[in-house]
C-alpha cells in the first residue's frame, strides 16, 4: 500500500511540476518542446532493460529488444533533432 | 540504505530533467535545456545498466547502438516540414515500447504482480497499443502516404463503439483473470488496441493534425507512466508523467486554438462540414466566385504590379504566413521578402496563428529554417490589435486563419475559432494557390474585400517575383 502511494505521489507531483514549468514555455518553442518531451518518453528504455535483468522466454526477449530498439531510436533522434531545430532558433543571437 | 541511495539518484536525475525544461523557456537557453534532458536520460540509462544484473549485455548494448543509430542518422536527415511526421512517428515508437513491455510484464509476471500492477499494465497495453497505431497513421498523413482527408467509415461511430466496448470488456477479464489465459487475453487487447488507433487517426483530417499529435504526445507519456507502474520505476513514473502533462497542455492550447472540442473532434462529432473542405469538391465554387467578382479590367496593372505598388506605398507591413507557403517550400522568398522591406525603411513584423502549420509552433520552426530575425515574429494575441494600424496584410499561403467568417458568421466548422485580423489593415495582398476555401472549407470574404488584391499561383513563383519587383521599388 505505501508502494501505492509513493506510486500515486511521484505521478501527481510529476504531473503538477511538469505543467506548472511547461506552462511557462512560450508557443514558438512547442515545436522542439514536443520533440524533446517525445525524446524523454522513450525512457521506457529502462523498463526494457529491466526485462532482461531477470530469466525470460526467448518471446519475452526478442519483444524486449525491439522496445529497446523502438526506445533507443526515439532517444536518440528526439533528442538530435531537438538540437538541430534550437540551433536555427539560436543562429540570430549569435 | 541501497533504497534511499536509488530513491536520491531517481530524485537527482528528475531535478535535472525539470532544470532541462525550465531552460525552454527562451530561446537561447532551450538548446542547454535540451542537453540537459538528455543527460538525464543517459544518466538513467547508466544507472540501470549498471545497477542491474543485466543477462545479455552485448546483445542488449547492440539494439542499444542500432536503435540510437537510427534514429540518429534519420534525426540528421528530415527537414523541418517533415518534423511533424518525424514527430508522429516517435510518437509512435515510445507507444510501441510501452505495450511491449507491459504485455511482457504482465504474461511473465501475471499474478505475481499486485492488482495495481496488473491494473496498470493492462492500461500500458490499451494506451500504448493504441499510441502506436494512430501515431502510424498520423505519420503517414503527415508526410502524404496517406490522403489528409478524413477517412470515414460506414458506420464510424458505430465501430469504435464496439471496439471501446470490447477493450473494456477484455481489460476486465485480464485483470481478473491468472494463468496462461492472461497471455491470450493481453494479445486480443492489444490487437483490439491497435484497432483503436487505426479507426481514432484515419478520420482525423490535416488541419486537425496540430490537435491529434499533441494529444498522441500526452497518451505516449502516459503509456510510459503506466509501464513505469508495473516495473516498479519511479523515475519511468515520472518522466511518463511530465511527458503526459506537457501533452496535455499542448492538446488544450491547439484547441483553444481552433476552438475545437477535444471530445467532440475525437469522436467525430463535428466531422461533416469539414470533410466537404476537400480542394477538389471546392474547385467549381471558386470558379463562380471568381466570376461573380467580375472580369478584371484589361486597363488595369496585373495583381502583381498592383500587389507591388501597393507593398512599395505601405509603411507598416505585417506578414501572415500559412501552411501553403510550407508546401510551397516559399519560406526562404517570404523571409527575403521581409528582408527587402526592412532594407527599405519599412516597419515589418510577422503575425504567427497558433496553428499555421502541422503541428504546435511548426511555423516558427519553419521561418527559423529560413533564418527569420526572431525579434519580428509575433503570436496571435500579441499582434492582433496592431492590424488597425497597418498599412498592409501581406497573406502568403494562409485561409482559414485570417478568415473574418469565424467570427461574423455563425455555424460553421470555424465558427468562433480566433482569427488574425487581416481584414483591419488598410490594404491586404493574398499570395495564395487558387481561390478555394482552406481546409474548413469556409469560404473567406477577405478574398472578395475590395482592399485586397488577390495573387493567385504558387506561392514560391509568387514570391520570387514579388522579391524580383521589391528590388526595382524605391
Amino acid at each position: 500500500m505505501a508502494d501505492l502511494l509513493l506510486m500515486a505521489a511521484v505521478f501527481a507531483g510529476a504531473s503538477v511540476v511538469g505543467y506548472w514549468l511547461i506552462s511557462r514555455i512560450p508557443p514558438r518553442l512547442h515545436t522542439p518542446l514536443m520533440s524533446m518531451t517525445n525524446a524523454v518518453s522513450a525512457v521506457t528504455v529502462l523498463g526494457a532493460l529491466l526485462l532482461f535483468a531477470d530469466d525470460t522466454a526467448a518471446v519475452a526477449k526478442v519483444l524486449g529488444a525491439l522496445a529497446i530498439g523502438l526506445a533507443a531510436f526515439n532517444l536518440v533522434g528526439g533528442f538530435t533533432i531537438t538540437d538541430r531545430m534550437l540551433r536555427m532558433f539560436g543562429r540570430h543571437h549569435g | 540504505m541501497d533504497n534511499a541511495w536509488h530513491g536520491i539518484i531517481d530524485l537527482a536525475i528528475i531535478l535535472l530533467l525539470f532544470f532541462g525544461i525550465w531552460r525552454f523557456r527562451a530561446p537561447q537557453t532551450a538548446r542547454s535545456g535540451n542537453l540537459a534532458a538528455a543527460l538525464a536520460l543517459v544518466c538513467a540509462v547508466g544507472v540501470v545498466l549498471a545497477g542491474n544484473p543485466i543477462r545479455e549485455p552485448a546483445a542488449v548494448v547492440l539494439v542499444l547502438l542500432a536503435g540510437g543509430c537510427v534514429g540518429w542518422l534519420v534525426a540528421l536527415r528530415v527537414n523541418m516540414i517533415q518534423i511533424p511526421a518525424m514527430v508522429a512517428f516517435q510518437n509512435g515508437a515510445g507507444g510501441g515500447a510501452s505495450f511491449l513491455i507491459a504485455l511482457v510484464e504482465l504474461t511473465r509476471q501475471g499474478s505475481e504482480l499486485a492488482w495495481v500492477g496488473q491494473f496498470s499494465g493492462v492500461l500500458g497495453i490499451v494506451i500504448g497499443a493504441a499510441t502506436f497505431s494512430g501515431s502510424m497513421v498520423a505519420s503517414a498523413k503527415l508526410a502524404s502516404v496517406l490522403r489528409q482527408t478524413p477517412v470515414i467509415l460506414p458506420r464510424h461511430g458505430w465501430i469504435l463503439a464496439s471496439v471501446l466496448a470490447g477493450i473494456g470488456i477484455l481489460a476486465t477479464l485480464a485483470v481478473l483473470a491468472d494463468g496462461p489465459v492472461v497471455l491470450c487475453l493481453a494479445l486480443a487487447l492489444v490487437l483490439l488496441s491497435l484497432a483503436l488507433g487505426l479507426v481514432f487517426a484515419l478520420w482525423i483530417g490535416g488541419a486537425d493534425m496540430p490537435v491529434l499529435i499533441s494529444f498522441l504526445n500526452a497518451t505516449t507519456g502516459l503509456a510510459a507512466s503506466f509501464c513505469g507502474v508495473v516495473v516498479q520505476s519511479r523515475l519511468l513514473i515520472a518522466c511518463g508523467a511530465t511527458v503526459g502533462a506537457s501533452g496535455f497542455l499542448l492538446t488544450h492550447a491547439m484547441c483553444r486554438a481552433m476552438n475545437r472540442n477535444l471530445f467532440k473532434l475525437l469522436a467525430a462529432a463535428d466531422w461533416q462540414p469539414a470533410a466537404q473542405g476537400s480542394q477538389t469538391s471546392q474547385a467549381p465554387a471558386a470558379a463562380e466566385s471568381s466570376a461573380a467578382a467580375g472580369p478584371p479590367d484589361s486597363s488595369q496593372p496585373s495583381p502583381l504590379e498592383r500587389a507591388v505598388a501597393a507593398i512599395g506605398s505601405a509603411q507598416r507591413v505585417i506578414l501572415i504566413p500559412g501552411y501553403g507557403m510550407a508546401l510551397a517550400h516559399a519560406q526562404f522568398e517570404v523571409v527575403q521578402i521581409a528582408e527587402r522591406m526592412k532594407a527599405l525603411g519599412k516597419d515589418v513584423r510577422f503575425a504567427i496563428h497558433p496553428i499555421a502549420g502541422r503541428m504546435p509552433g511548426h511555423m516558427h520552426v519553419l521561418l527559423a529554417e529560413a533564418e527569420v530575425d526572431p525579434d519580428i515574429l509575433f503570436d496571435l494575441p500579441e499582434i492582433n490589435s496592431e492590424f488597425r494600424e497597418t498599412d498592409l496584410a501581406l497573406v502568403v499561403g494562409a485561409c482559414d486563419v485570417v478568415n473574418p467568417a469565424a467570427i461574423h458568421v455563425q455555424g460553421t466548422p470555424i465558427s468562433g475559432m480566433p482569427v488574425l485580423a487581416a481584414q483591419e489593415a488598410r490594404q491586404v495582398v493574398v499570395c495564395n494557390l487558387d481561390e478555394s476555401p482552406g481546409y474548413s472549407g469556409v469560404a473567406n470574404p477577405l478574398y472578395a474585400d475590395p482592399k485586397t488584391i488577390l495573387v493567385l499561383g504558387d506561392a514560391k513563383l509568387t514570391c520570387g517575383r514579388l522579391l524580383k519587383a521589391l528590388g526595382s521599388v524605391q
